[in-house]
């Protein structure tokens, strides 16, 4: 039954269901594709054991009849989730072997609906990158190569691993998280559906912060139909994070299939890049035009403060992950390198714990926060980021229901390619993606193409607050109309 | 603001003005801690008071709690203050192994509680009106334990994250005197709110005392703070030296730099421990992780109509109902468990409205007056106030005399007892029949014709008869009866 882990979430649900297959079958397909696919690098801990306890347990609950909405179904946890009694670092070498006595939220209700955990997945160090390269666990390999080529490329990040397990069947959907693209932009470079719900949907308890106004978890599904899924069970208020918001979740996968006729679709003509690729342009314009053959009315939006996202994004989540960060001093939990006195044991434990790009966060973090630089740059992205909240508000005022912008400038690179000599080379990649955390806003990436090497590419679908219904309704007109993009099996 | 005069300090160049502004530290009194839900109580095995947040595991998360938030708004109105019904968390950031985070959660910009102002008494009845700049909530550090290692350093997080509110004053306090008047009166309304107990030995109050010198008038002075001062007593010594030693340094031709000092109340002098320049940027801003504070001005109402009733009203009060000097008042509100020995006697006195006034007497004069001989508190006086009230009827009715009253209030300290059985079994009881006294004054005055014909001269001599009257009665005569019958008997 080698074929279990080529189904989609729905259409296990349904086998296991009609008890087709067992969910132990179903993990044990999963886990030898993970042991066979170790070369991607996209889990960093597999755990085979509670995997198999955990179906078992859901085979019991499904055989009587109370299995929960994703009773049985196997998924890979990005290594940013605490998960209790299996190790969790953030693939920071500052975290060493630290194993959680706690389960985050998110998790735990993935839990609670009966889901099975495989392992962790890999990311950027701290969810910080583009690439995943970042990661003291090494870079995550992209199951897709260019037509022709042996060139192993990168998954996008910084939720890495959790595309590329997905991509590569090794799991039925991933938790992943998004703080500036981290979960649309790997989906757009693995031909996955990515979904980054409103800020405050999901709760971020027990998930390790990188920015804490724009962090957002959300799945990296094989569909959208099974997004759609993953988030209904992820989603909710929690009490014990205070930016988590009270409203009810609603049954996301009512929204697919859902007529999208009379939907205004706005077009950004900010999201035009001088220089942009004909092939992104062509793809956008494809995605345009299969919104509107479904009914969808297509309209051109102005966002004018799209151009000072980037810059701002990059002020304001370093100094928050320069504060966060600040909890990883060697004292309690983690990597301690030993001082002739405290300042030494701090400088011993950072310098050797931290890798260089979370390094150049915390050190640009703690400058703009600095005495005599705060309002200039601090306060002054925060002005820009309330800018950026009001173009998407002045837009969804004008009766605009969702606005449809490529996810990513360009298909996945190859490792090593970028960001070498010029971070910001790397942070460009983010550009159409960072509006959507700095507004608070859904976003969903969905595969819509390919380029001319033959590597995926997406589309990202922007909604308004708490409207995570409508993008799933676009996003399946794109999906029907663009079809499914599988990699071929070289791993 | 200061309304009274106040001490300066004599220098060699003339006069010097002290300038002192102060920030009060004080734990909130709640059971769990400002934003997790391990408890404050003090004391418990190192680090057995600690939950995931306290000690900044990963991907833990703050929760305001609402009883904190409460208690400060409560100690806002207390203190006349604004009330913000938006405030803002901040992070200040700093390492130190007693912050986890790596930062503290406090408030920078917009606190809790705005200004307000607080008055407070001095000696000889003056008084004094200290403004506050603002009442801000934070989370208390953790403790470093040095003894336990030679070459290691423990952490101890209990009392990390627990609620502390910093209160800063305007600089309007201009002595050593009115600080003390200042922190004094700060602790009891605290403690008479219920907010914080107060308690300075155990931290749950401490001080940093700003103090600059300028001579009168003229523009203030570069300051110094002194830190972390735990003792009302050792704020009075450490302003009067830290002034002299400004004084001294500016009457020499130098200049103060500004800087942390601590307090040694050994050596009884000041010093330095970290310069301006040693100074942190503690690169605040505010914390991601919580909303602003915000609540209804109906939420701040409800609040303030449950306040008990503070000293200052207690005190007019007193004044009022009871006609007790303003003094005797201040002494019976200073400490919130005196005033409420001396309600708990108004409550039982059969004429309050008579005998309120000779009630606050018997509290402060016999009852301080025995407990301070002793050294003992009014938590643990033996007599208690229901005692105290039987005691004060029995006068007041007249039963007996005061003079009676001070031998049985002995009797009631030394062997407890219902004061008015005592009276009837100790035979205690004031003779007011004429007929049982009538006659020791016919003796008196039968025995003594010299002392007679002097009264009728001189008639403040009267008292003579009434003490040898008094004296054969054994007390127990009311010297009221008596001295009418001596009147009348003398004809004076």
């Amino acid at each position: 039954m080698t074929d279990l882990t080529s189904l989609t979430l729905a259409e296990a649900r349904k086998g296991l269901a009609a008890k087709t297959f067992t969910s132990l079958e179903l993990t044990d397909a999963h886990l030898s594709a993970i042991e066979a696919a170790r070369a991607l690098n996209a889990f960093i801990l597999e755990t085979p054991d509670q995997a198999r306890a955990m179906a078992r347990e859901a085979d019991i609950k499904i055989g009587k009849g109370d299995g929960g909405p994703l009773a049985g179904i196997p998924l890979g946890i990005k290594d940013l989730f605490a998960t209790r009694g299996v190790r969790t670092t953030a693939c920071s070498k500052i975290l060493g072997n630290f194993v959680p006595t706690y389960e985050s939220t998110v998790t735990s209700q993935l839990w609670r609906d009966g889901a099975v955990m495989l392992g962790k997945l890999n990311n950027d160090e701290f969810a910080m990158g583009s690439s995943n390269e970042t990661s003291c666990f090494g870079p995550v390999g992209n199951p897709w190569r260019r037509e022709g080529s042996n060139t192993t490329l990168v998954p996008g990040g910084s939720s890495g691993g959790s595309a590329s397990a997905v991509a590569a069947l090794l799991c039925m959907g991933a938790t992943a998280t998004d703080t500036g693209g981290s979960i649309r932009q790997p989906a757009a470079f693995t031909a996955t559906v990515g979904i980054k719900p409103t800020y405050g949907r999901c709760s971020r308890w027990g998930i390790v912060a990188f920015a804490s106004s724009l962090d957002q978890a959300g799945p990296i599904a094989r569909s959208v139909r099974d997004a759609a899924m993953l988030l209904r069970s992820m989603a909710g208020h929690d009490p014990k994070d205070t930016t988590s918001v009270d409203i009810a979740v609603p049954d996301y996968e009512a929204a697919i299939g859902k007529s999208v006729k009379g939907m205004r679709i706005g077009i950004p003509k900010e999201y035009r890049l001088d220089g942009m690729p004909a092939e992104i342009e062509k793809l956008w314009e494809a995605g345009a035009a299969w919104l509107r053959s479904a009914g969808a009315e297509l309209v051109e939006v102005s966002l004018p403060h799209t151009k000072y996202a980037l810059p701002a994004y990059y002020i304001v989540a370093p100094a928050e992950a320069s504060s966060n960060l600040a909890r990883y001093d060697g004292v309690r939990y983690g990597l301690r390198e030993q001082g002739r006195n405290i300042t030494e044991l701090y400088e011993n434990t950072r310098a050797e714990g931290f890798g260089a790009e979370v390094k150049r966060r915390v050190m640009i973090g703690t400058y703009v926060l600095s005495a005599g630089y705060y309002d200039a740059y601090y306060l002054r992205a925060q002005k820009v980021r309330t800018l950026i909240k009001k173009d998407f508000e002045d837009c969804f005022a004008k009766g605009v229901d969702a606005i449809l912008t490529p996810a990513t400038p360009s298909a996945a690179f190859g490792i090593g390619e970028k960001g070498g000599a010029d971070p910001v080379e790397m942070y460009l990649n983010d550009i159409f993606t960072v509006t959507v955390n700095m507004a608070g806003l859904p976003g969903i990436a969905v595969p819509a193409g390919k380029d001319a090497q033959g590597l995926p590419l997406g589309l990202q679908l922007i909604g308004r607050p708490f409207d995570e219904e409508t993008l799933f309704s676009l996003g399946e007109v794109i999906e029907q109309a663009a079809g499914r993009f599988t990699p071929e099996r070289w791993w | 603001m200061s309304t009274a005069t106040h001490k300066l300090l004599k220098g060699a160049t003339g006069d010097w003005e002290m300038v002192i502004g102060m920030e009060i530290h004080a734990q909130v009194t709640s059971n769990s801690k400002l934003f997790s839900g391990a408890p404050t109580a003090f004391g418990g095995e190192p680090n057995s008071h600690v939950s995931l947040v306290d000690a900044a595991m990963p991907g833990m998360l703050p929760v305001i709690n609402e009883q904190c938030v409460r208690q400060a708004v409560r100690t806002g109105l207390g203190l006349n203050a604004q009330i913000n019904l938006r405030s803002v968390f901040d992070r200040k950031n700093y390492f130190y192994p007693d912050s986890p985070q790596g930062y503290q959660i406090s408030q920078y910009k917009s606190p809790i509680v705005g200004e307000g102002e607080v008055e407070v008494e001095l000696d000889g009845g003056r008084t004094a009106t200290i403004g506050i700049e603002r009442l801000h909530l934070e989370q208390d550090a953790g403790k470093l334990l040095h003894d336990q290692s030679p070459n290691m350093s423990y952490v101890d997080l209990n009392r990390c994250g627990v609620a502390l509110m910093e209160i800063v004053s305007k600089p309007d306090i201009r002595d050593a005197e009115q600080a003390k008047a200042y922190v004094t009166k700060l602790r009891s309304i605290l403690r008479y709110l219920g907010t914080c107990d107060g308690d300075m030995e155990k931290g749950s109050l401490r001080a940093d005392v700003n103090v600059s010198v300028r001579k009168p008038g003229a523009p203030l002075g570069t300051r110094c703070e002194i830190k972390n001062m735990n003792s009302i007593n050792f704020i009075g010594q450490a302003i009067e030296y830290e002034a002299r030693r400004q004084i001294e340094i500016l009457e020499d031709g130098g200049q103060i730099d500004q800087e942390t000092r601590l307090y040694d109340p050994n050596k009884g002098e000041t010093r330095s421990m970290r310069s301006k320049e040693e100074a942190h940027d503690y690169r605040y801003f505010p914390d991601p992780d919580l909303l602003p504070l915000e609540f209804s001005q109906s939420f701040v109402d409800e609040l303030k109509a449950k306040l008990p009733e503070l000293p200052d009203q207690k005190k007019m009060r007193f004044v009022a109902d009871f006609g007790l000097s303003a003094y005797d008042a201040s002494v019976l509100v200073a400490e919130r468990e005196s005033a409420v020995f001396y309600e708990t006697v108004l409550d039982r006195l059969a004429n309050r409205a008579r005998d309120g006034k000779m009630a606050a007497n018997w509290v402060i004069n016999e009852l301080f007056g025995r407990l301070n001989k002793e050294g003992r508190d009014i938590t643990g006086s033996p007599v208690s106030a229901e005692q105290l009230a039987a005691i004060v009827d029995l006068i007041g009715e007249g039963t007996i005399s005061g003079k009676i009253a001070k031998d049985l209030f002995e009797i009631v300290w030394q062997e407890g007892g219902d004061p008015r059985a005592l009276v009837e079994s100790r035979g205690m009881k004031q003779v007011t029949d004429l007929s049982a006294i009538e006659n020791v004054v016919d003796d008196i005055i039968a025995a003594n014709p010299d002392k007679v014909a002097q009264v009728k001269d001189k008639p403040q001599s009267l008292g003579w008869f009434v003490g040898q009257v008094m004296k054969s009665s054994g007390g127990k005569a009311n010297p009221q009866s008596v001295n009418d019958l001596l009147k009348s008997k003398l004809g004076i």
